[in-house]
């Protein structure tokens, strides 16, 4: 069974990068996402070396991106959560480097959200085509 | 055996870029490839896709918690009952609804009968691709055709199910299913042993899929990759082990894993689960018990508020979905972990150094449905 | 056994000789490439348990006459881009030979259009033209996949002549002569058992030129859509594959003349052994197609460069060394011989070949 893994350990490393550490997510502040992932992936013990999925949902309010993570190794789990309040032009730091599975998932969310991903070598629309005006998933869409 | 020479070009030639696909013969949907060719070597690959892409998240968020069943049946068209399995038990997650036992083992007989139509096919297209002219995928049509026999018997459908509801399955099944069922369990092992007789040493198969397509362990891990392609690189990543779900933990089965990661063990993967699956369906039939198919649910469902993700290993990959709930009748945010969609990620490097020949044969042994990666 | 022999000039003018043969070749292609059409279908579909057509007259026999009539109704297309005479001109140049190699072809004894003396060097200098026109046809479409198509088939035939004239060799050594009349007259026994090697040889290399699973590489549907063939419709199309059903017939025609025996058999008359033999050998072609997948076109080239044409000029040399020692044996002494020979060489560099290179550093 994959355990899935308390946050505590990581709020005690990273304070002050750890906004909220709930029973089974760990919500970070955008800046620290990207030291807090390599962390989780490098550290002996963690090898969070698997990235399950990354997805967004828009709250009225902010963004919000989730990671979950597990490791092959040690079959654990974690969930990142990061927020963005910004509606104009929300960016995030990518997580391409660390994990190259979020290439098509992190443009699938620049597509359909419009949150665009620092550091991401491609951003372009994925599934939807050139030209097209707006972002669906966007809760004033539609 | 693949050996890695480097060949200086002497001639002074120029690459050039051709486009294959989106209407194609042979890309398992509307899949356009722009390749940047060297005479026949592969230079550079980029997909490009998303001529299938219907919305279905959006569409999601109108429909009611039931009524996303049929949504989630044209996903992944050629493996329905998985992909209805995975939503309804995210659904269940989240609103803490309990499913009687032979609902489950209904469930599981359906999941893995599944499996193998859908294995059939990949494997299938996958030598149709190799060039072997229609023979291997005729054969194996022929069994599918046993399978979709049996759903239709317990549905009336042959490829979008719609079986699943929240709370279990939709009706029980007929009384002449189980000696059907037993009876294609007695000969499918042979028609398995047939193909792989006649496949298995094959020179020519073996000289075209062996050590071409290479994925290492690592960049499949570092890519995500799940499913027969994760496994035939060599990492034994199964959900149904590592993070069991519906009655999984209950029955006897191995994990078929390859060594090299290349189009001839991505085959053989699927092969040998197609053998597992078989195990499985004889567990499951023999301990089937009686009772309801579905528990007491309301028609419109109100899930509290919160958010669950619970994740099935579907005939592709690992298939997931991350529902949001604000309390009302229809969800608030539904996202699909496409598998086939992650699992392309690393498409253009296993390609690179390759001829056009082979690129049909890497695409294929992927095993993608457009239809999933677009969704 | 005797024979009737017809007379090199029957029926005794030699204008007449010639007009009647013109028609019976004509007649017989044409109705023979249709019979196979159907043959190759209903065979293939049967092995991949199905039913292949059975509507067009029974058992579908009039499909092939209603597939030809459909194709002479339709729109000829031809691309605004490409080389209009050369498109033009490319069925032409690919069909033409084909209907030129059953000049030396004898149906039965003495009965054929021209007993040449140097049959087969004739036949495998015509037979290489009908590589000039496909790529014609590749050429002048202004296609892309045509052009890779049009490239694959001129390597593949280039390379696999060399394999398929040698294997000959062996043969005209037995009989001594060039003249495919006086071949037929020299199999005492046939030639597949005399020469086991040079048979498979042969085969394997003229079902690489035919473009032929397992090397039809050049018409890969699930590859390059139709190869060489993608921009042509109507009557064109048609008689370009009229002419790739022709050259398996061709092929078919030349085994049974050089290795089967040609038109020799107890009881049945001498013209229907041959056409049963040329059956059998494309319903073993086609039996093939069914079985096999499709090798890449380095793998292809690889086996012609690294396994065919050595064991080519070491079956020659076999052949050469044995009739030179032995120039009186009964040719029934040969075969334990040569048998032994094929499976020690085939084994042998089938362990040390490699069959293509593997991946490039890009």
């Amino acid at each position: 069974m994959t355990t899935a893994l308390s946050g505590a350990r990581i709020a005690k490393k990273f304070p002050e990068a750890v906004i909220e550490s709930g029973a089974d997510s760990l919500l970070l502040k955008a800046e620290s996402l990207l030291e807090v992932a390599g962390y989780l992936k490098k550290t002996p013990g963690l090898d969070f070396d698997y990235l399950n999925y990354v997805t967004a949902v828009d709250y009225y309010d902010y963004f919000e991106v989730v990671y979950q993570l597990a490791s092959i190794k040690h079959n654990h789990g974690l969930v990142l959560k990061v927020r963005c309040y910004d509606r104009q032009n929300p960016t995030l730091p990518s997580v391409v480097g660390i994990w190259r599975g979020a290439d098509f998932q992190e443009r699938e969310i620049y597509d359909l959200l419009g949150i665009s991903f620092e550091g991401h070598p491609n951003l372009k629309r994925i599934v939807l085509w050139e030209g097209f005006e707006g972002h669906p998933l966007r809760k004033e869409f539609l | 055996m693949t050996t890695k020479t480097t060949r200086e070009i002497t001639l002074p030639t120029e690459p050039f870029a051709v486009n294959i696909g989106p209407a194609h013969p042979s890309t398992h949907g509307v899949f356009r490839m722009l390749t940047t060719l060297d005479g026949e070597v592969i230079l550079n690959m980029e997909p490009i896709f998303g001529y299938l892409h219907r919305g279905i998240e959006k569409l999601a968020e109108e429909r009611t918690y039931g009524g996303c069943v049929p949504l989630t049946d044209r996903l992944d068209y050629l493996a329905s009952m998985s992909n209805n399995l995975a939503y309804v038990l995210a659904v269940e997650k989240l609103a803490g609804i309990a499913v009687p036992e032979r609902a489950e083992y209904i469930r599981v007989i359906m999941a893995e009968l599944q499996r193998i139509a859908s294995h059939l096919i990949a494997i299938g297209a996958f030598l149709n691709d190799c060039g072997a002219f229609m023979t291997p995928i005729l054969y194996m049509l022929r069994e599918r055709e046993k399978i979709l026999d049996l759903f239709d018997m317990v549905c009336g459908q042959r490829l979008t199910y719609n079986y699943m509801r929240v709370g279990g399955v939709s009706q029980d099944i007929p009384e002449e299913f189980a000696p059907a069922l037993k009876k294609c369990l007695k000969e499918m092992p042979r028609w398995i042993n047939e193909y792989e007789w006649l496949l298995k040493e094959n020179e020519i198969l073996l000289a075209r899929a062996k050590g071409v397509g290479i994925l290492t362990r690592e960049m499949a891990i570092n890519i995500s990759a799940s499913g027969p392609v994760l496994r035939a690189s060599g990492v034994e990543w199964d959900i149904r082990r590592a993070d069991p779900y519906s009655i999984y933990d209950r029955f006897e089965f191995d994990i078929p894993t390859g060594k090299a990661g290349d189009c001839y063990d991505r085959y053989r993967v699927r092969v040998e689960e197609m053998r597992q699956s078989l195990r499985i369906l004889e567990q499951a039939l023999k301990d089937l018990p009686a009772g309801e198919v579905r528990s007491e649910v309301p028609h419109l469902i109100r899930p509290p508020a919160g958010e669950a993700y619970s994740h099935i290993e579907a005939p592709r990959g690992d298939l997931g979905f991350y529902l949001v709930s604000d309390g009302s009748i229809a969800p608030y945010r539904f996202h699909v972990r496409a598998p086939t969609l992650i699992n392309l990620t690393a498409l253009n490097d296993m390609m690179r150094g390759w001829k056009v020949a082979d690129l049909i044969l890497i695409f294929g042994s992927i095993d993608i449905c457009l239809a999933e990666v677009d969704r | 056994m005797a024979t009737q022999f017809l007379p090199p000039d029957w029926p005794g003018n030699f204008w007449a000789h010639w007009a009647v043969f013109t028609a019976i070749i004509l007649v017989f292609l044409l109705l023979t490439v249709m019979a196979f059409i159907w043959f190759e279908r209903r065979a293939m579909a049967i092995m991949q348990s199905r039913l292949g057509p059975n509507r067009a007259g029974p058992f579908g026999i009039f499909q092939p006459a209603a597939d030809a009539l459909k194709l002479l109704i339709k729109e000829d297309v031809v691309p605004a881009a490409g080389d209009k005479v050369v498109h033009w001109l490319a069925p032409v140049v690919a069909f033409v030979p084909v209907m030129m190699v059953f000049a030396v072809v004898p149906f039965q004894g003495g009965a054929l259009l021209a007993d040449l003396n140097v049959g087969v060097l004739y036949i495998v200098a015509i037979s290489s033209l009908t590589a000039v026109g496909i790529f014609m046809a590749g050429w002048s479409s202004n296609n892309k996949y045509s052009l890779l198509g049009a490239m694959r088939q001129v390597a593949s035939v280039v390379s696999y002549e060399i394999p398929v004239v040698l294997s000959l060799i062996g043969v005209i050594l037995l009989a001594g002569s060039l003249s495919l009349q006086q071949i037929v007259q020299a199999q005492e026994i046939p030639f597949i058992l005399v020469q086991p090697l040079g048979f498979l040889l042969f085969f394997c290399g003229a079902l690489a030129e035919i473009n032929r699973a397992p090397f039809d590489l050049t018409e890969a549907d699930s590859e390059i859509v139709a190869g060489f063939l993608t921009e042509y419709s109507g009557m064109k199309f048609g008689l370009l594959f009229l002419a790739e059903y022709g050259e398996a017939l061709a092929i078919s025609a030349i085994v049974t003349t050089l290795f089967l025996g040609g038109w020799r058999g107890p009881l049945l008359p001498d013209w229907l052994w041959f056409l049963l033999k040329v059956g059998a050998v494309f319903f073993f072609i086609v039996w093939i197609r069914t079985t096999v997948p499709r090798v890449r076109i380095d793998q292809l080239m690889a086996l012609a460069w690294k396994f065919l044409f050595p064991l080519a000029l070491i079956n020659l040399l076999v052949t050469a060394v044995e009739i030179l020692v032995w120039p009186d044996v009964s040719l029934w002494l040969l075969v334990p011989v040569n048998f032994a020979v094929m499976i020690v060489l085939v084994l042998l560099w089938s362990k040390l070949f490699k069959l293509g290179w593997g991946r490039v550093n890009v």
